[in-house]
């Protein structure tokens, strides 16, 4: 793919999830939209960055904090609004919510509101794919409160025994809930103990989508060539409140001067102004509108969208 | 055709027969390929299907049950098996938080296909870690299916239908059952996973059993039946859905009813069972149901404290005579059920 056209595919999924989540802190507040939020906003380099390694085809999971990895992957957000919303529409008829996505058809599997739950199913998931002798990529997102979990560990020794080919992005925001890392990692490097299983393992810092992207296909190339999962871990800054659409400097257990640092190299501003090299401001801004345009129809036809009938309660509990 | 086989055979022949029929059916968990194949159910399936289809894994139940979740979700069926069903305790947030909520919370686009047989146990100092049922924890839960099933026949045909159904099935198998020996037919039949079943007729009192106190139940109706009191046993077979019909149709007629569990009592099945028939039932009762279940401890390891723990054949007769006014049966002639007639050990 061309450099000009990557850069604006980057910039469109980092885009696209910034303005999303604008949308929703801007309608939160009148409690249409019933359902937790766990704000992607800050980590939009990850999303866009993996999911743009990926082809259609590969399949991903994620956590409660998934409207990134939905939005970069699917590009939708008729279905993601009316779910916002708790509408029939909805990916899962409103009965999901903003923590349960999924859109079986881009191959995002499931989302998932407890820490660590997708990670083995990414990993069965893989075996599947090698069974069927497919192709496909599973790459599974986790935050670093995950790996405080057993059954992170369980997953990623299972997969590396089973030689799976499964992508562990690690999401690295240095917090789980409230609490930073140094007061739950009993040990030095993660990534130095994951190199001790037989697994491919990447690295960075960068908020760059672009610089994410060519980690992620390297890190991909390496599981094909190596025949064993590959573990990619990305650091990000958490712009928002653990859970809620707002700012929480206030709150005590972080600084406002960290998140300024972080600002610096915001991913969606660091991408727009890569554009700059290929576009006009004008092209930019028509770049923009057009999603803009996106996010706000799917709003007002979520909103117009009718609630599930009352009998959909007692549907899809069996197949 | 049928031919006799035992009910270890019957669960070989129809993981064999769905894996030759199925090339996205596979067998794993803890020491599945080992030179035991727990318990020779899986005897023969790595020789002929290749460790990619039936393998043992690390010890790692809850990792290894999200993995049987996501290989269902993405076109597989896997067959999960634990040589206890205490053992599946560690992957009970999979099972409850993921597998039994993925259809829902997909709104209906995902089906996962998934056996789960449990293995529960009693005897020879399996003690509090080996010995459980959990049937009621696991049907408590919408969204997963729970089957029982007791004799031969049944184990095959229930486990051809749970590895063909598009839903999660947690498939309980009592160990003592696995010697039993009863006609299976050849053919990969399904039995149907919603339906009790009676599995001895009598006219004067129903016995609803579960799992191994159909064969204690049985034997009590044998009993009995010499003094002329016809016990008819209804093996309930499947926990979740729940066939309460056929267990209502035979209290409707017998107007006594006994619930012998093989869990314990308390907020257990043998609850909703009674509660279940007490909605049906209630004027048509002649006596107030009664249940027997494992004594409300954990279960120990010695012999004659063991022995305390669970209910059999004679508990089950006891209670039949109480509710129906019946002096006591000698029994000091009757032949029953030992498991060191079995097994003598040691392990």
């Amino acid at each position: 793919m061309k450099e000009k056209e990557l850069n604006r595919y980057l910039y469109q999924k980092a885009y696209l999830i910034r303005r999303a989540e604008a949308a929703i802190r801007a309608d939160y507040a009148s409690d249409k939209m019933k359902t937790p939020m766990h704000m992607s906003t800050g980590g939009e380099a990850i999303a866009a960055g993996v999911c743009q390694a990926l082809r259609p085809q590969d399949q991903i999971l994620g956590t409660y904090r998934s409207h990134g990895i939905y939005l970069a992957k699917t590009s939708e957000t008729d279905a993601f609004f009316a779910e916002m919303y708790g509408k029939a529409t909805g990916v899962a008829k409103g009965k999901g919510g903003s923590m349960h996505l999924t859109a079986v058809d881009h191959g995002l599997i499931c989302t998932s509101a407890i820490v660590g739950t997708t990670i083995p199913v990414a990993v069965g998931a893989a075996y599947a794919n090698k069974m069927q002798k497919n192709g496909k990529v599973v790459a599974v997102f986790f935050g670093d409160g995950a790996v405080d979990e057993g059954v992170f560990w369980e997953s990623l020794n299972s997969a590396c025994v089973m030689k799976l080919p499964v992508l562990f992005v690690y999401e690295d925001n240095g917090l789980a809930v409230h609490v930073p890392a140094e007061q739950r990692h009993g040990y030095k490097s993660i990534i130095e103990i994951v190199r001790q299983f037989n697994c491919n393992v990447f690295s960075s810092e960068t908020t760059d989508p672009e610089a994410v992207y060519n980690l992620a296909l390297q890190a991909i190339g390496a599981m094909n060539k190596y025949q064993q999962p590959s573990f990619l871990r990305l650091a990000y800054y958490r712009y928002l409140e653990h859970v809620g659409t707002n700012e929480d400097f206030n709150s005590g257990y972080r600084d406002r001067a960290e998140f300024e640092r972080w600002r610096k190299a915001d991913p969606v501003e660091l991408q727009r102004k890569k554009l700059g090299k290929w576009f006009s401001e004008g092209e930019i801004t028509a770049i923009e509108r057009t999603i803009d345009e996106q996010v706000e129809g799917s709003i007002k036809r979520a909103d117009e969208a009718q609630f599930s009938q009352p009998q959909a309660l007692y549907e899809d509990v069996l197949a | 055709m049928s031919r006799l086989m035992s009910y270890r055979e019957a669960l070989n022949e129809a993981m064999a027969q769905e894996m030759r029929r199925d090339p996205r059916v596979f067998v794993y968990g803890i020491d599945v390929a080992d030179h035991k194949r727990t318990f020779m159910s899986s005897k023969g399936l790595v020789e002929e299907f290749g460790l990619d289809r039936c393998f043992s894994t690390p010890l790692a139940e809850d990792a290894m049950t999200g993995f049987g979740l996501g290989a269902a979700i993405a076109g597989m069926r896997p067959i999960h098996v634990h040589m206890r069903v205490d053992f599946l305790l560690l992957g009970l947030n999979q099972l409850v938080n993921m597998i039994a909520t993925q259809r829902y919370g997909s709104g209906g686009r995902f089906a996962v296909p998934m056996v789960i047989r449990a293995i529960i146990g009693r005897g020879w100092g399996q003690s509090f870690q080996h010995s459980k049922t959990l049937q009621s924890w696991f049907a408590h839960i919408p969204g997963l299916k729970v089957v029982m099933p007791s004799t031969p026949r049944d184990a095959k045909g229930m486990l051809v239908a749970a590895i063909r159904d598009d839903n999660p099935v947690i498939f309980i198998e009592h160990r003592w059952l696995y010697d039993v020996v009863g006609e299976v037919p050849e053919h990969s039949d399904e039995i149907r996973l919603d339906g009790a079943k009676v599995i001895h007729p009598g006219s004067d009192i129903t016995v609803v059993a579960t799992s191994w106190m159909n064969v204690e139940a049985v034997k009590a109706a044998e009993i009995l039946k010499k003094r002329g009191v016809g016990v008819e046993v209804v093996d309930v077979r499947s926990i979740s859905p729940f066939d309460c019909q056929t267990i209502i149709d035979s209290v409707q007629r017998t107007r006594h009813c006994i619930v012998a569990d093989n869990d314990w009592t308390h907020c257990g099945f043998s609850a909703e069972v009674a509660a279940t028939v007490y909605e049906a039932c209630m004027g048509q009762l002649r006596a107030p149901i009664r249940r027997i279940g494992f004594a409300p401890t954990p279960c120990p390891c010695a012999r004659p404290l063991e022995n305390e723990f669970y209910p059999n054949a004679v508990s089950i007769i006891r209670a039949v005579e109480a509710m129906l006014k019946l002096s006591e049966t000698d029994l000091s002639h009757e032949d029953f059920y030992s498991y060191e007639n079995k097994f003598k050990g040691p392990f």
